[in-house]
């Protein structure tokens, strides 16, 4: 049975991977090995520019992501107050609501407020569903923090600051470079929310490759896929290190 | 007075570290998912916006027959989903569970790795394997299990198929998670007082793991009653769900308003059983988080 199941799990990614180098060009028949489309995929520069808007958006949303996610943590974690039940209640929503309403939520909003619709609007998007997912990566290392060591410090006489940089994010890092590092992963694969808050010219990797599914020439897409499996795995796997790593 | 000065220092700091992430998700989450209601009770203007104007007709609109056709077909489709990913991940969560633990990890990684490519990549995989001229239809044929006029992609199996194919890991793992704290010893208890293999299986195992089914109805049905990008390009034109037609009004075939009431309609549809159960179950909502974050995914 898990082996059947294994099979159902990676025949499409196999035959996808075969087909990117099949050089028959709406696949079906094996027509002989190819690079052909991975060099049309180099030649297009709409491609290029996708995978450049990706990475803006991947970058800010997980940068702002992180330090308020942290933040949301430190509290979730340090104060309990009736603040933090519906602090927790906020952070914890967006990870049960399906894409598709958070997506057309927030287009309602941005068109409401007649705030054009482009890279800035994919951003705040991004940072909204990012934030969670840090939060709780983040709180989840926070449980296991022994706070006696910062009462420790502050009696030996360190300061706000030093305490800080010299102990939390110290021992907190990998936690927190977990959480930045799914918040990217998250981000760089999102499809649904950017083509509901997307405007011209904020095409990013997954919009670019659902257009061209819809419409543009099949074989490329096996290559432009190939190539962003093989960037999401290096990101996963680099996640997988740092959340393996205990402090 | 001076009882009160402190206690507004003792305050500030948890004020400070809470305003972020409360503004920004009061901001860009509470506050539009209250709008969507509010404007389900607008109507559209001729130039795609919204009207200032207050109606009923966008709801009345909206509980057409052909909505409601649709809705009915998102209801079964994702109940058939959810109910395919349990009979497959229960056998796979016992087998790994019972697996010597230093394999169990890898095992479990096998699981998650398909997550790691994008989810519209996926999709794009099942379109080449169910194609016409496709590897799976051509090797059906020469086997002679499927009739000539059989085809795989466009319609309603195809969308289940491949649903269940993105939200199975997410079913597998809070199911093994319960599997690898139940006590197999138990199993062996229940055949020698006689109970029957199935028996043991089905009196013993499934309460056993009861909490780690829970999850994985949750986290499977609620994306699926979501789906959109699935049915949108594997399921042709008897494969639309609400959100096909949520995306539709919200882009192509432009009236925010009417996507406004539908998303207002699958909310309330999502979120009244999900809330009853989760009062039931307080403790669903911590596993929820831990299987999302554990996976590195979400299913989009």
């Amino acid at each position: 049975m898990t082996f059947a199941v294994m099979i159902f799990m990676y025949l499409p990614i196999a035959v996808l991977i075969a087909q990117s180098f099949n050089s028959s060009r709406y696949g079906g028949r094996w027509k002989g090995f190819s690079l052909k489309w991975y060099e049309a995929l180099f030649r297009d520069s709409s491609v290029i520019n996708a995978t450049l808007n990706t990475l803006v958006v991947a970058l800010v949303a997980t940068l702002v992501s992180t330090v308020i996610g942290t933040s949301a943590a430190w509290a979730l974690n340090r104060y309990k107050s009736r603040l933090q039940t519906s602090h927790y209640g906020l952070v914890y929503a967006p990870l049960v609501v399906p894409d598709v309403l958070m997506g057309i939520s927030m287009l309602l909003m941005f068109v409401s407020f007649k705030v054009e619709l482009g890279l800035t609007t994919v951003i705040l998007a991004h940072i909204t569903f990012c934030l969670s997912f840090v939060a709780f990566t983040v709180l989840a290392r926070l449980q296991d923090f022994d706070f006696t060591i910062l009462q420790a410090a502050q009696d030996l006489g360190a300061g706000p600051w030093r305490i800080l940089w010299k102990i939390l994010l110290p021992l907190l890092g990998p936690g927190i470079a977990a959480g930045a590092m799914m918040a990217f992963t998250l981000s760089m694969d999102d499809f649904v929310v950017t083509f509901f808050v997307g405007g011209p010219g904020s095409t990013t990797l997954p919009v670019k490759v659902y257009s061209m599914m819809k419409h543009g020439p099949p074989a490329i897409i096996n290559a432009l896929s190939v190539v962003f499996m093989a960037f999401t795995f290096t990101v996963a796997i680099l996640g997988q290190i740092f959340t393996r790593k205990k402090f | 007075m001076n009882t009160m000065n402190h206690k507004s220092d003792k305050k500030l700091p948890e004020l400070l570290s809470t305003a972020p992430s409360y503004l920004w998700l009061f901001v860009f989450f509470l506050l539009p998912s209250l709008l969507v209601f509010a404007i389900a009770f607008k109507s559209a203007d001729s130039s795609g916006g919204i009207s200032d104007s207050w109606t009923l007709s966008t709801i009345s609109n909206v509980l057409r027959q052909d909505y409601i056709i649709v809705l009915w077909r998102t209801i079964w489709v994702s109940v058939v989903v959810t109910a395919l990913c349990l009979l497959l991940s229960i056998p796979v969560a016992y087998w790994i569970a019972q697996q010597p633990k230093k394999y169990r990890y890898w095992y479990l990684l096998l699981i998650i790795i398909p997550l790691w490519t994008n989810f519209l990549i996926r999709i794009f995989a099942w379109r080449t394997l169910l194609h016409p001229e496709g590897f799976l239809r051509t090797a059906l044929l020469w086997l002679g299990v499927i009739p000539d006029d059989m085809f795989l992609l466009n319609n309603m199996g195809a969308v289940i198929t491949v649903t269940v194919y993105t939200c199975l890991p997410f079913a597998i793992l809070p199911i093994f998670a319960a599997a690898e704290k139940f006590n197999f010893a138990l199993l062996e208890a229940a055949r020698d007082l006689g109970a029957s293999r199935f028996k043991a299986f089905y009196a013993i195992f499934l309460p056993g793991i009861k909490r780690g089914i829970l999850t994985a109805i949750l986290v499977v049905f609620i994306p699926a009653m979501g789906s959109y990008a699935i049915p949108d390009l594997v399921g042709g034109v008897d494969g639309e769900l609400l959100g096909n037609k949520i995306a539709l009004r919200a882009s192509a075939n432009r009236n925010l308003p009417e996507a406004a009431a539908l998303a207002a309609m699958l909310s309330i549809i999502i979120t009244v059983p999900v809330l009853a159960f989760m009062l039931k179950h307080k403790r669903l909502l911590r596993n929820i988080i831990s299987i999302r974050r554990s996976a590195g995914d979400s299913t989009k």
